[in-house]
């Protein structure tokens, strides 16, 4: 083994045995860009079966694999692994630090995940179909009543877990130890700061989603009862367990993402972020309430009225830090130089739409009248607004962002805004009316429903479609930007607004940077 | 070209009366923060854009604003938080009832037994697979038909208890304001007190397997008389001397 400078070995084994941060970037990216066209097409095939009211084309039992399929793979498979795509590639480069800590456990903790899904993906094809009760699956209709493909889908989620907690735990140790020693916390850039709490959050709750599974596998196959009503055991306390879980892990699906428009917004804008110490003490914030608002997701189990009264006055706090991030960000545009360029157009984006999703949450919030709106459209309406205009659109954010700053070529900006108008109209076309039918009354995981529903789900299939398609464009351009031949001659700070140690090297990045400790401004 | 349905029904029970009021309140307060939100927004993307020849300018913070915006937030939470408590304790007075309907989820039907009159029934979807398949064309109620709806007085209070036979279903009507989890091992308690006569319609809330999209709810609600007739014609006849 010589010691002098090399770049990365030829080929497949590249790929396989990488332990280069930019590489395992790279890997979950491409990942997470699949599975979103895979968990898409699932999504409309939901959506053309919900054009009409009576069966168009699937039967009920796979139309509930595919909403269950669907939400799966798009919070384990899209939104989880992007995140981590971007904290890989950008952590280290914001920090100034040569790679990760745990550059071999990093490949590990990816290469997990390729099999989790393909176990999972291949349920569908087995006896008795895959999984088909939500992606909540609570008991007993997922233990007692599960198809035979529970097991590899518990299996699954297993893997899912055990790599999200090694990400994690990696993301933590790099940032502790990792800093270049003149990078004080309150130097660290905001992306950073919210990958640190975020990453908090998944050790927090990963090992508790990997016990609830734990508990329906023995109570499938070992005669235990944990959720089994008629053994003693409890389906209410499964309920408990997924969302103690669950909703940390809403949070961990979206404090990336304001990571990312934090740092989006003030570059586009050419001014520092307002605020900085109260956006993080707000990530903080939000991240500690995330722990304590989960039963908000079961008031209609019988709860008594003292606990629903704490979780409803807990839920209702999380709009005060929320809030303030929102009030920041605007702040920081005002009285800012703004140009309009994709990123900073998908940050708007983000802004608009991810407050609208926050009304919704607000409004879920109060108690009786979530027993209105739980189980609805309503509900579906809220978080793919959170999701989409959230997660979504900070990550195509993100990924317009800093692909000059991966590639060292710019993609097509025509494209780019041709991409984010399509999405914002056919995301808005989509979910809107969807709010309707649910406070008129439409059930969610239905395949077919009443007359009076019908006119707003068609438009919201016609705007899925446009939704849909939309993100071809994406893909041809990123598809393209990364893999033409040469360089753009790109300056080391792509956007003239940009602050930061990943804007101090080269564009490309080349394959090993700060192998010495860069100086901090 | 009227306009299919796109609120919150208001109901005809007082506890939906407050739900959608509660509702309403809600929804303007967010409208009247995203009014002002995003109208600063827009001033500054239309202002305070490089090609408008905006110069940026240099604060990135500004305590006493900071304060403000914390401080007015939690302000309005309690002010929402208030009327929302005192509803929410409402729903949960089930005393003086004076008559209980114990209801049971099953894959995928409703059961109703009415306790103290020992009426007892299944309540299955109505509607014909010929329409469900897009065959024949569909009436006006598709898909929120049953063969036997439940029949409740109007004017009295009356205390439903929610329970499941199999997985987790979700007892859920609309008009009635009600919404209540049938969880196998648990009898789940809530109130309805009807004040107008009417069929009103609902369905399952909660995934319960395949056919979870085709377990509605029918509840007509009649007169006290006209429930007492109804009584009257589905009670169990008296058998000889049981054992």
């Amino acid at each position: 083994m010589s010691h002098d400078h090399h770049g990365p070995a030829k080929g497949l084994k590249r790929w396989l045995f990488t332990t280069n941060h930019k590489d395992i970037g790279t890997l979950y990216l491409i990942l997470s860009l699949v599975m979103f066209f895979v968990a898409g097409t699932m999504a409309l095939v939901i959506r053309v079966e919900l054009f009409e009211p009576s069966k168009v084309l699937v039967s009920p039992q796979f139309f509930n694999q595919m909403t269950t399929m669907h939400g799966l793979i798009m919070v384990f498979g899209v939104v989880m692994p992007a995140m981590a795509g971007l904290a890989n590639w950008l952590i280290p480069l914001m920090i100034g630090a040569p790679d990760m800590a745990l550059p071999r456990l990093n490949n590990w903790s990816f290469w997990l995940l390729p099999f989790a899904f393909s176990l999972l993906a291949s349920t569908l094809f087995m006896q008795g179909g895959g999984p088909d009760f939500g992606w909540t699956f609570y008991a007993p209709l997922s233990t007692t009543y599960g198809p035979k493909s529970t097991d590899f889908f518990i299996f699954s989620v297993h893997m899912m877990g055990i790599s999200s907690i090694l990400a994690a735990l990696n993301i933590v140790v790099t940032i502790f130890n990792m800093r270049a020693p003149e990078m004080t916390w309150s130097k660290l850039p905001i992306f950073v700061w919210s990958w640190l709490v975020t990453a908090f959050l998944l050790l927090g709750v990963m090992p508790v989603l990997a016990g609830c599974v734990t508990m329906m596998l023995m109570d499938r196959h070992f005669h235990t009862s944990f959720f089994n009503a008629a053994g003693g055991g409890d389906p209410v306390l499964f309920q408990h367990i997924f969302w103690f879980f669950g909703h940390p892990e809403v949070y961990i699906l979206i404090l990336p993402g304001f990571g990312v428009i934090s740092e989006i917004i003030p570059t586009f804008s050419r001014k520092k972020l307002f605020g900085f110490h109260a956006m993080v003490y707000a990530t903080v914030a939000i991240a500690f309430l995330a722990f304590i608002v989960w039963m908000h997701h079961m008031f209609t189990t019988g709860a008594p009225l003292g606990a629903q009264l704490f979780f409803m006055y807990s839920t209702m706090l999380v709009a005060v830090p929320t809030g303030v991030k929102i009030f920041n960000w605007v702040a920081t545009m005002y009285r800012g130089s703004i140009t309009l360029e994709t990123p900073m157009l998908f940050a708007i984006g983000f802004l608009i739409f991810f407050t609208i999703g926050g009304f919704s949450g607000l409004m879920l919030a109060i108690v009786p009248a979530d027993y209105q709106y739980r189980g609805s459209y309503f509900v579906v309406a809220h978080f793919h607004y959170v999701l989409i205009a959230g997660s979504l659109f900070s990550i195509m954010a993100a990924v317009y962002y800093w692909l000059p700053k991966w590639s060292g070529k710019m993609y097509s900006e025509c494209l780019g805004k041709w991409h984010f108008w399509l999405t914002m109209i056919g995301m808005n076309v989509t979910f809107f009316p969807l709010h309707f039918v649910g406070l008129a009354g439409m059930p969610r995981r239905i395949p077919d429903y009443a007359l009076q529903f019908t006119d707003f789900n068609q438009l919201a299939t016609i705007g899925a479609f446009i939704f849909g398609f939309s993100q071809l464009l994406f893909l041809y351009n990123v598809m393209v930007t990364a893999m033409r031949k040469g360089q753009d001659n790109l300056p080391d700070k792509v956007w003239d607004g940009a602050h930061g140690l990943e804007w101090t090297i080269p564009s490309a990045a080349p394959y090993h940077t700060f192998e010495t400790p860069p100086h901090v401004e | 070209m009227s306009l299919p349905p796109m609120n919150m029904p208001r109901g005809v029970t007082p506890i939906s009366h407050d739900i959608y009021n509660l509702h309403m309140i809600t929804l303007y307060i967010c409208c009247a923060i995203g009014v002002a939100v995003f109208a600063v927004l827009f001033y500054t993307l239309i202002k305070h854009r490089r090609s408008q020849g905006a110069k940026a300018a240099s604060f990135h913070g500004n305590t006493l604003v900071e304060i403000i915006w914390t401080t007015i937030p939690i302000l309005i939470l309690v002010a929402l938080a208030i009327p929302a408590t005192i509803v929410l304790s409402r729903i949960h007075n089930t005393d003086k009832s004076k008559l209980n309907i114990k209801i049971t989820g099953y894959q995928w039907k409703w059961g109703y037994e009415y306790l103290d009159q020992g009426i007892k029934f299944l309540s299955n979807l109505s509607t014909p697979q010929a329409q469900i398949d897009g065959v024949e064309k569909k009436d006006l109620h598709f898909l929120q038909e049953v063969d036997h709806p439940m029949v409740v007085p109007i004017n009295q209070k009356i205390r439903l208890l929610v329970t499941s036979d199999d997985v987790i279903h979700d007892w859920w009507v609309p008009e009635l304001g009600l919404k209540q989890d049938a969880i196998p091992g648990y009898i789940n308690e809530n109130w309805i007190y009807v004040t107008k006569p009417g069929t009103y319609r609902g369905q399952c809330g909660e995934l319960c397997g395949a056919q979870h999209g085709f377990m509605p709810i029918v509840v007509k609600a009649v007169t006290a008389d006209q429930f007492k007739q109804w009584v009257k014609a589905h009670q169990p006849k008296k058998q000889g001397a049981s054992v």
